[in-house]
């Protein structure tokens, strides 16, 4: 090869190095992290994932939230309907219609809910006799227990207990505050903690 | 005593000492009532002799007179001639007693206290003969004022009643009642109350007959138990029958059995046990649904009386003690809105007292056993849970004419009130407790 076309060759290559350097810049893409050197490009890039992944986990959340939320709330229901009291008439331990009611609600929880056990306590107005009274919140407490296992509860799976006129929920001696204070009431004494809705 | 007859006349039977050889009151140091010489008066039931208690010295002087003049007082068989201390005519330098003016005055019986040593030095004058009747030193522990110097002093004041109207006072004796959850005691003129228990939501206690035991139900959450707690010392929760609740006691009058309500699903029934054995329980009525609680034990312990729901209404009912022939105290209507229970038989076998409901509200009424005529004995406020005292005429009960639930008591005779306690929170189920004489 001549010396003229080793310079030929020379010139070429130079001149495609030079071209290559003086590409025309494109539109900057919308930055989303640092500059695009080549050290920002990979923490650009986790904080992406970082932040894609944290949409995830508060999406996740929320849906856990509201499942959390609705559980409770099955679960506050269930509780409330196993606490609804019953009420009686004067010196009566029968299941008047609005008890069986409230007796029927708590049924399919209760027949649900193998691990549930209740204590079931009776309690009477102050009109009657002390003692007296306690045999007649005995006896109140008994029927609706009697309501339960004539239905296909365990009778292991519920205490009964009179406190009579000894804690009454109303003072003030009116009729309405009798009415109140004639009434059978529920306590959850085991397995409330994971109690499911009946099918 | 056999003079409790209401309208018979009852011998005050004096047995005194030779008046004659009795040294001056103020120096008599005898230790034991003298007899040999008999010197009777008559005691009418419904008078009331007048007594005066002169005025006494020493420390606890005033206190003394105080307590006899209030036992006295309360036993409603006797007008203590209330006389503040100036006004007392005192006995002269020799001893002597001015008769004639303490008749003028109304007493017919002048009672010279002098404290001793050891205790007090007890003359009793009958101003009728203007000599004296009795004089008899008694022993008083120490410390002075305190539980038992008080039911020492009561215990005297109820000897001396005795002899004046041949029927025990009843100042010696104590009330248990329930108030705050507690049960406590207090003196049967209103001092010394003390809490027995703890908070134990406690109510209806009961006296054994010897007064060395009491009973009553606690009301835990678990449920009604009976405990037997030995006077100042040992507890035990009643046996009993499992499951249900047991409340209600009541202790036969020889103290070896306990009667008490029992609940299970099937109604209340009284059941009986031993008090203090480990015997099976055994019931003695058969409700079938009903309930049958507050049992009371006629004093020859042959019959019981207790509340029973068995035909509709809540009413009064009498049986043998094993639970047969049960019968119904007096009638009632059926349909109308009587309402009678808790009754307590008078020690001397009488009288049933129980509270019935009249306008809504309870009020204390005994009937006789043998006619069945009741009496009402009182009107004013809610009255309820009567219990008799060892005379078999006062009553103590719970009562709110105060405003508050309190104990007040009553004389089935003339019909007298007092309140006997002002507990804070109120008091209810008083237990009069049988003669506690302190010696």
């Amino acid at each position: 090869m001549n010396i003229r076309a080793i310079a030929l060759t020379l010139l070429t290559l130079s001149l495609v190095s030079a071209c290559k350097k003086k590409q025309p810049e494109t539109a900057p893409t919308p930055s989303q992290g640092p500059g695009p050197s080549e050290t920002c490009d990979a923490a650009c890039r986790a904080a992406r994932a970082a932040a894609e992944k944290a949409g995830r986990d508060s999406v996740e959340a929320a849906r856990l939230a509201a499942e959390r939320a609705a559980r409770d709330a099955t679960m506050a229901g269930i509780k409330a309907t196993l606490a609804q009291k019953v009420y009686f008439d004067y010196d009566q331990a029968e299941l008047s219609a609005s008890a069986q009611a409230a007796l029927d609600a708590k049924l399919p929880i209760v027949l649900a809910n193998s691990g549930l056990r209740l204590r079931i306590s009776g309690h009477a107005d102050e009109r009657g006799s002390d003692e007296y009274n306690l045999a007649l919140g005995q006896r109140r407490a008994s029927t609706v227990k009697r309501y339960f296992t004539d239905r296909g509860v365990d009778a292991s799976r519920i205490d009964v207990v009179s406190f009579g006129e000894e804690r009454p929920e109303a003072s003030d001696g009116t009729e309405e505050g009798f009415k109140i204070n004639r009434r059978a009431e529920f306590e959850i004494t085991a397995g409330g903690d994971n109690l499911v809705p009946p099918k | 005593m056999t003079c409790s007859r209401r309208g018979a006349r009852a011998a005050l039977v004096l047995l005194l000492g030779a008046a004659a050889a009795l040294p001056s009151a103020a120096t008599a140091q005898d230790t034991s009532w003298k007899e040999g010489v008999r010197i009777s008066g008559i005691y009418t039931v419904g008078t009331k002799p007048g007594v005066l208690v002169l005025p006494v010295g020493g420390g606890q002087g005033d206190t003394l007179r105080a307590m006899f003049e209030r036992d006295f007082d309360n036993g409603d068989r006797l007008n203590v001639v209330a006389l503040a201390g100036a006004a007392v005519p005192l006995p002269d330098a020799g001893g002597g007693l001015n008769y004639p003016l303490y008749a003028r005055l109304g007493a017919s019986v002048v009672l010279q206290l002098t404290p001793t040593s050891f205790g007090v030095h007890v003359v009793i004058h009958d101003v009728g003969r203007s000599q004296i009747a009795r004089a008899k030193a008694f022993p008083l522990p120490t410390p002075a004022l305190g539980p038992d110097w008080r039911l020492a002093v009561h215990t005297i004041a109820d000897d001396v009643e005795q002899q004046l109207t041949a029927i025990r006072g009843i100042s010696a004796t104590r009330i248990l009642y329930a108030s705050q959850g507690r049960v406590w005691q207090v003196d049967s003129d209103g001092a010394g109350a003390v809490a027995l228990t703890g908070d134990v939501r406690a109510m209806s206690p009961a006296w054994n007959p010897r007064g060395t035991h009491i009973a009553y139900t606690t009301l835990p959450n678990s449920g009604a138990q009976i405990v037997i707690r030995e006077t100042g010392g040992a507890v035990r929760t009643l046996g009993a029958t499992p499951g249900g609740m047991n409340s209600s006691p009541s202790f036969s009058p020889d103290g070896s059995t306990m009667v008490y309500a029992h609940a299970r699903e099937n109604g209340t029934d009284l059941w009986a046990v031993n008090a203090f054995g480990s015997d099976a329980p055994r019931r003695i009525t058969v409700g079938r649904g009903s309930d049958n609680t507050s049992p009371t034990f006629s004093p020859d312990g042959r019959r019981i009386a207790f509340t029973s729901s068995r035909s509709g209404p809540v009413q009064v009912y009498m049986s043998d003690a094993d639970g047969t022939n049960a019968e119904l105290l007096m009638p009632f209507n059926f349909g109308d809105q009587s309402y009678r229970s808790d009754p307590d038989w008078s020690p001397d076998g009488r009288l049933i007292a129980f509270q019935s409901q009249i306008g809504g509200n309870f009020q204390i009424m005994t009937v006789n056993v043998r006619d069945r005529s009741v009496r009402g004995h009182t009107s004013s406020g809610v009255n309820e849970n009567p219990s008799f005292a060892p005379d078999s005429r006062h009553l103590v009960f719970t009562s709110n004419r105060s405003g508050t639930r309190q104990l007040w008591v009553v004389d089935v005779e003339s019909g007298r009130f007092r309140q006997l306690t002002k507990a804070p929170g109120g008091a209810r189920h008083g237990a009069w407790s049988p003669s506690l004489k302190f010696r």
